[in-house]
C-alpha cells in the first residue's frame, strides 16, 4: 500500500506539519469575511443603482447605466486592484475591508440588475391599483411592488452570493490570504501541487455548497406563504 | 362633479381620443358602451389621471386636475377604480387589501380601517373571507373585493373599467349586484362595460363611443330604444341579439 503510504505522507506535510491548516483555517476566516461584508454592501450597492435604473430622471438613469456598463465591463481583478491600489492608496483600513469593498462595488452592478429584474417582473396592474387608491409612487413601491419582487429577487440573490464567493479567490492580489492563496502558500511551501490545490477546491465545494442547502432552506420558506 | 373639455390622447401615432366633451354630475350612473379600441377604458383612465391626456382639461369639484402643481394622490383618494383584472395585492389578506390605503394616508385608523373593512365585507356579501388570500378567492369574489378596497377610501367617484370582462359567466351577477347597490345608494359611477343589461338597468344615462369620440349620449331609453346615430344603430343591432 504506497500509495496510501505516500497520500498519508503528504497529507501531513501539507496540512498537519508545522501547523499548516491554521494557515488554511485563517483563510477560509478571510474567504468568509470578504464575502459577506461585499454581500452586504453589494446590496446596498446594488438596491441605490437599481432605483437610479428605475427613477424616470434622466441623469440618474444615466449614472446607474454607465455604473453597470463600467462594472461589468471590466475583470473583477482590475477593479479590485484599483480600488485598493489607487482610489484607497492612501486610506490605512484594514486590507480585508478594502477588499470587500472593491468586491461590493462589482457585486453591486449585478444585484442591481437583479433588483430591477425583480420589479419590471410585477405586474404593472399592481402599481395602477396603488396609484388609483391615492398612495404615492414611493409607497406604492415599498408596500406593494416590492414585498412582491421579493420572491422573485431572493433566488437571483442567492446565486449572486454563491458567485461572490467564489470570486474573492482573487484576493490574493492584493496580499490577503484567503483560501486560494493559503493553498498557494502550501504549494510553495511543500513543492506539491495536487494536494494543496484538491484541498483548496474541496474547502471552496463544501462552502458553497453549505450555503446552498441554506439558501434553499430560506427560498422555500419564501415559497410556503405562496401556497395558500 | 367631473368636466371633460376637449380631451386627446394618442398612443404614439394612434389616435385614442379625439376630442371629448363630457360633464358628470353628482349621483349619475354614466355608463359607456361602444366597440373595443373606441377609447372608452382610455377616457375613463383619464379621469383620475392613470392616463396623461395629451390636450384638453379634465376638472374635478371645480378643480382642473392635469395641470402641474396638482395633488394627483389627493384627487384619486376621492375617486375610486375598479379594474377589469381586479389588481388585488396577492401578497396581502382581504382585510389587508381593504385597509392599506386608508390607514398609510392617515384616513383612518388601523382599528377604525378594519371595522369600516368589516363593514364593506359584509356589503359585497364576503365576510368570512377576511383572512384568506386573493389566490383563494374565485374572479367574482376577488372583484367584489376590489370593490370593497376602493369603498374604503370613501371615494366620491366610482370609475369601473369593464369590471365583469374578465369574470366566468356565472359570477358577473355577483358582482353586477353590489354594483347595482352602490347605483341606488347613490354613488356617482362611470361604468365601462359591455354588460348592455346592466347599462340599460342601472345606467341614468349611456354614452356610446367610437373613433375616440363621444357618438351619442342620452337615457337608457332613449339609447337603446331609439337610438339617432347610425353607428350606435349598428353597434347596437351586434350586441342585442
Amino acid at each position: 500500500m504506497d500509495w496510501l503510504n505516500e497520500f498519508q505522507d503528504t497529507f501531513y506535510k501539507c496540512f498537519v506539519k508545522d501547523d499548516r491548516y491554521t494557515l488554511m483555517i485563517d483563510g477560509i476566516g478571510v474567504t468568509i469575511k470578504v464575502a459577506l461584508l461585499a454581500a452586504v454592501l453589494g446590496i446596498l450597492i446594488g438596491f441605490l443603482i437599481a432605483l437610479c435604473n428605475l427613477s424616470k430622471k434622466k441623469g440618474l438613469n444615466l449614472i446607474g447605466k454607465i455604473y453597470t456598463d463600467v462594472i461589468r465591463g471590466t475583470p473583477s481583478v482590475t477593479q479590485l486592484m484599483i480600488v485598493y491600489f489607487v482610489v484607497f492608496a492612501s486610506v490605512h483600513w484594514e486590507k480585508w475591508i478594502i477588499a470587500a469593498i472593491a468586491f461590493s462595488i462589482n457585486s453591486g452592478a449585478y444585484v442591481s440588475e437583479i433588483i430591477r429584474a425583480g420589479i419590471m417582473s410585477v405586474d404593472k396592474g399592481q402599481t395602477e391599483a396603488g396609484r388609483s387608491l391615492g398612495l404615492n409612487a414611493k409607497q406604492t413601491m415599498i408596500s406593494i411592488i416590492v414585498p412582491q419582487a421579493m420572491k422573485n429577487i431572493f433566488p437571483a440573490l442567492g446565486n449572486e452570493f454563491i458567485t461572490l464567493v467564489k470570486e474573492t479567490a482573487i484576493v490574493g492580489y492584493v496580499g490577503l490570504v484567503d483560501i486560494q492563496k493559503a493553498g498557494d502558500f502550501i504549494k510553495s511551501a511543500t513543492y506539491k501541487a495536487f494536494m494543496p490545490l484538491i484541498g483548496t477546491a474541496v474547502i471552496y465545494f463544501i462552502l458553497i455548497k453549505l450555503l446552498t442547502l441554506g439558501l434553499a432552506k430560506i427560498e422555500s420558506g419564501l415559497r410556503k406563504s405562496d401556497a395558500r | 362633479m367631473i368636466d371633460v373639455k376637449h380631451l386627446k390622447k394618442s398612443f404614439n401615432d394612434l389616435e385614442v381620443l379625439a376630442d371629448i366633451n363630457e360633464t358628470i354630475d353628482e349621483g349619475e350612473v354614466v355608463v359607456v358602451i361602444g366597440p373595443s379600441g373606441s377609447g372608452k377604458s382610455t377616457f375613463l383612465r383619464c379621469l383620475n389621471l392613470l392616463e396623461t391626456p395629451d390636450a384638453g382639461e379634465v376638472w374635478v369639484d371645480n378643480e382642473q386636475i392635469n395641470v402641474p402643481g396638482v395633488d394627483v394622490n389627493k384627487v384619486r383618494q376621492k375617486m375610486g377604480m375598479v379594474f377589469q383584472h381586479f389588481n388585488l395585492f396577492p401578497h396581502l389578506t382581504v382585510m389587508e387589501n381593504i385597509t392599506l390605503a386608508p390607514v398609510k394616508l392617515g384616513k383612518m385608523t388601523k382599528e377604525e380601517a378594519i371595522k369600516k373593512g368589516e363593514e364593506l365585507l359584509a356589503t359585497v356579501g364576503l365576510s368570512e373571507k377576511a383572512d384568506a388570500y386573493p389566490a383563494q378567492l374565485s374572479g367574482g369574489q376577488k372583484q367584489r373585493i376590489a370593490i370593497a378596497r376602493s369603498l374604503a377610501m370613501e371615494p366620491e367617484i366610482m370609475l369601473f373599467d369593464e369590471p365583469t370582462s374578465a369574470l366566468d359567466p356565472e359570477m358577473v351577477g355577483d358582482v353586477l349586484d353590489v354594483m347595482k347597490d352602490l347605483a341606488k345608494s347613490g354613488m356617482t359611477m362611470v361604468v365601462v362595460t359591455h354588460e348592455m343589461g346592466f347599462a340599460r338597468e342601472v345606467g341614468t344615462r349611456i354614452l356610446f363611443m367610437d373613433d375616440g369620440l363621444v357618438m351619442e349620449s342620452g337615457t337608457p331609453d332613449e339609447i337603446f330604444g331609439n337610438p339617432q346615430n347610425e353607428r350606435t344603430k349598428l353597434f347596437l343591432s351586434k350586441v342585442l341579439k
